[in-house]
């Protein structure tokens, strides 16, 4: 088994193998985490994953289902409702050489627990000048599109992005999802892997049964374009790749899935926009103080001369998540997107 | 003078008329739910009746509660009219919060009911603000914080408690014990025996009642609602008692067996009221026939209500952000257009 010490340069772990090469099962995205939780599981006896029913229930997602029969009670631990208690044992667990990974049931129950979050898990290293380190991740499934709302619907990742010390990953794929779930547990850092539950069983992948690791902090261009660059994560990827097929043949369309939102990868939107001129960004959080800002801060820091247009933001409304009539308006869907995308091309 | 008072026949017979309704009320929503008519997620009431109405029984009408994401038993006990909270869980414009709120959200000022909520021991946090300003402004009032067994371990709700209790607040919580937390026994959530063993903690009385008894619960509530109004500070009030439907529609329940599930309906609360109202002769089998029938005309009536109800308009996200709507918002609200057009994207 590895230890700690070894656990980033382990050899049996391939980086990003050819999936036509290696054995691999045809998974959805939500039972790609299931399989990274399990391959880090066996890999790392130090892994334990806790949180409301993940345990004898298999998780309200169905997303930790199994591992209680195959790892017991000692790892797999089914705790109160107290999502404070949660997230700050896991800092106390990580502090003294465990994985803890934490499930929030809804990314919008994690507020009772922010501080611990905040205060603790994305400071303890620079407190301690390197000595302790938070090696945690913050499981929670966010977003919209599942006609409820409020708590159970909300994309709060900017909040968390915005704490120094703690890095925000959000796959858009399930091959992506297990090879950046186990770059998480194995980050020396804290971790919050959002997962969008609206595209948890949307569409199946081609995953891997072996462990491999999809880098943080990099982002993936899932469409090759010359004419504009559109930026977006999670959910959002989809209608987003959508209106680029729907604009085909009019407007040639770049999309990158930025994956990691904390840290940005910067080097890939600024090469993707320094070969567009165009951005828009694409996200169902709300648009005020929402990631879109800071990508187009980046943009003007490091671009600026290239700039053809303003940055467009395709966003949800700078309201509370509204239920069932209003979700199809918040939610930008391939239409609104196509639109911001013309608006930024006829600037 | 409550609104019905357990301890008059005509009350009693009142508060069994509630628990009905609130039953016709939650079956149906299953029924629609699983239709696939109201969105989102619900979670029913049924076999809970006996607490919210017990504890409504022993507020006076102007009493506040703040409920939990179980919360259609609070609303109606409570006095909300089902067909604006049937409109609420069907996302339509007239319900409770303009339908964007749905089952879990339903508020309701006039009659003193400050919100189910989706956050687990998030009103008892509430429940002791609304306690200070019944304190301050030296009111005749109460404040009622219901919560679930599983919101007893949250730090909001100690936090609650422990400043009612320290401030002598007209408070009372209502802990509606139904066995599990979610998918977890109550047991594996908890080291005390009893959850009212807690109040140890803040020096207050703590007490544990049959919650499928209504009259139970009534005289617990009671006896709470007085010792808060004589400045004696809040009482812990634990009712033991059974949801018969699991943790949200579509759980599919591996945590308990029916077996279990029978057991508890073998002493159902509307049952085995109803028995005893007869046995009284304070009520007959086809007086209780009328009223379960009514009760199912009233829902039915709601149910089409809610049908017939309009979907907010996409500029209705808007309303009500603030008390004055700032400049930005006004843009974004104006861009809100009804044609899937881009309410947020709109460059001021």
């Amino acid at each position: 088994m590895a230890t700690h010490a070894d656990s980033d340069t382990d050899a049996d772990v391939q980086a990003e193998p050819d999936v036509d090469a290696v054995e691999s099962e045809n998974l959805t995205l939500v039972q790609a985490v299931r399989d990274g939780l399990y391959t880090e599981m066996q890999r790392d006896d130090d892994v334990v994953v806790m949180g409301e029913d993940v345990g004898e229930n298999g998780g309200v997602f169905r997303a930790t289902e199994g591992l209680y029969d195959e790892f017991g009670d000692q790892r797999v631990i089914d705790t109160p409702l107290a999502e404070s208690g949660i997230l700050g044992t896991a800092v106390g667990m990580a502090a003294y050489g465990m994985r803890p990974v934490p499930e929030i049931q809804f990314l919008g129950f994690i507020y009772p627990g922010f501080d611990q979050v905040v205060s603790h898990a994305a400071r303890l290293r620079t407190r301690s000048r390197g000595r302790y380190t938070c090696p945690m991740v913050i499981r929670a499934p966010y977003g919209g599109g599942i006609r409820a709302p409020e708590h159970h619907s909300e994309s709060s990742e900017a909040m968390f992005a915005h704490q120094p010390g703690l890095k925000v990953v959000i796959p858009s794929t399930p091959y992506d999802t297990k090879g950046l779930l186990t770059s998480a547990i194995r980050s020396p850092d804290p971790v919050l892997f959002l997962e969008p539950k609206l595209i948890y069983r949307a569409f199946r992948e081609e995953v891997p049964t072996e462990s491999y690791e999809v880098p943080l902090g990099e982002a993936a261009v899932r469409r090759e374009g010359s004419d504009i660059s559109v930026f977006t994560w999670g959910a959002m990827t989809r209608p987003t790749l959508e209106a680029a097929e729907n604009l085909e043949g009019e407007i040639d369309v770049e999309v990158v899935d930025l994956r990691t939102l904390s840290p940005l990868d910067e080097d890939a939107i600024v090469e993707s926009f320094e070969k567009t001129g165009r951005a828009a960004v694409v996200h169902e959080a709300p648009k005020t103080g929402g990631l879109g800002a800071e990508i187009a801060a980046t943009i003007q820091e490091q671009s600026l001369l290239y700039q053809e247009a303003p940055v467009e933001r395709i966003t949800g409304f700078d309201t509370p998540f509204p239920l069932y009539a209003l979700e199809d308006y918040y939610l930008p869907e391939a239409a609104r997107v196509e639109t911001g995308i013309r608006e930024a091309m006829e600037f | 003078m409550a609104d019905y008072d357990l301890e008059s026949a005509e009350g009693r017979v009142e508060a069994l008329r509630r628990m009905v309704l609130i039953r016709a009320f939650d079956e149906e929503a299953g029924d629609r739910f699983a239709d696939g008519e109201i969105p989102g997620f619900v979670h029913l009431y049924i076999g809970e009746e006996a607490v919210g109405v017990g504890t409504c029984g022993a507020l006076e009408p102007d009493d506040y509660i703040a409920s939990t994401h179980r919360g259609h038993g609070h609303c109606i006990a409570k006095g909300l009219d089902p067909k604006y909270m049937m409109a609420e869980l069907y996302g339509k414009s007239e319900g409770y919060c303009n339908g964007k709120g749905g089952s879990m959200h339903i508020a309701d000022v006039d009659a003193g009911m400050l919100g189910a909520n989706g956050i687990v021991g998030a009103g008892p946090p509430l429940a002791t603000g609304a306690a200070l300003s019944i304190d301050y402004q030296d009111r005749d009032q109460v404040a009622v914080g219901f919560l679930g067994d599983g919101a007893v371990a949250q730090g909001q709700v100690h936090e609650a408690i422990n400043l009612a209790s320290t401030w002598d607040l007209p408070a009372v919580f209502v802990v509606e014990n139904n066995q599990y937390g979610e998918g977890t026994p109550v047991e594996k959530q908890h080291n005390v025996d009893n959850l009212s063993d807690t109040a140890g903690a803040y020096d207050i009385p703590g007490l544990t009642v049959d919650g499928m008894d209504v009259t139970a619960v009534a005289e617990a509530v009671s006896e709470a609602r007085s010792r808060a109004r004589a400045g004696e500070g809040p009482t812990l009030v634990e009712a033991e008692t059974y949801r018969y439907r699991g943790h949200y529609e579509g759980d599919e329940e591996p945590y308990r067996d029916e077996e279990e599930i029978e057991r508890w309906k073998d002493r159902d609360p509307i049952e085995s009221f109803k028995d005893r109202l007869i046995d009284r002769g304070e009520l007959t089998e086809s007086e209780f026939e009328e009223m379960q029938a009514e009760a199912e005309a009233e829902i039915d009536a709601a149910i089409e209500y809610a049908q017939d109800a309009d979907l907010p308009e996409p500029r209705e996200a808007y309303d009500d952000m603030f008390a004055e709507m700032p400049p930005e918002i006004e843009r974004f609200a104006g861009a809100a257009r009804t044609d899937g057009g881009r309410p947020g994207g709109d460059r001021p």
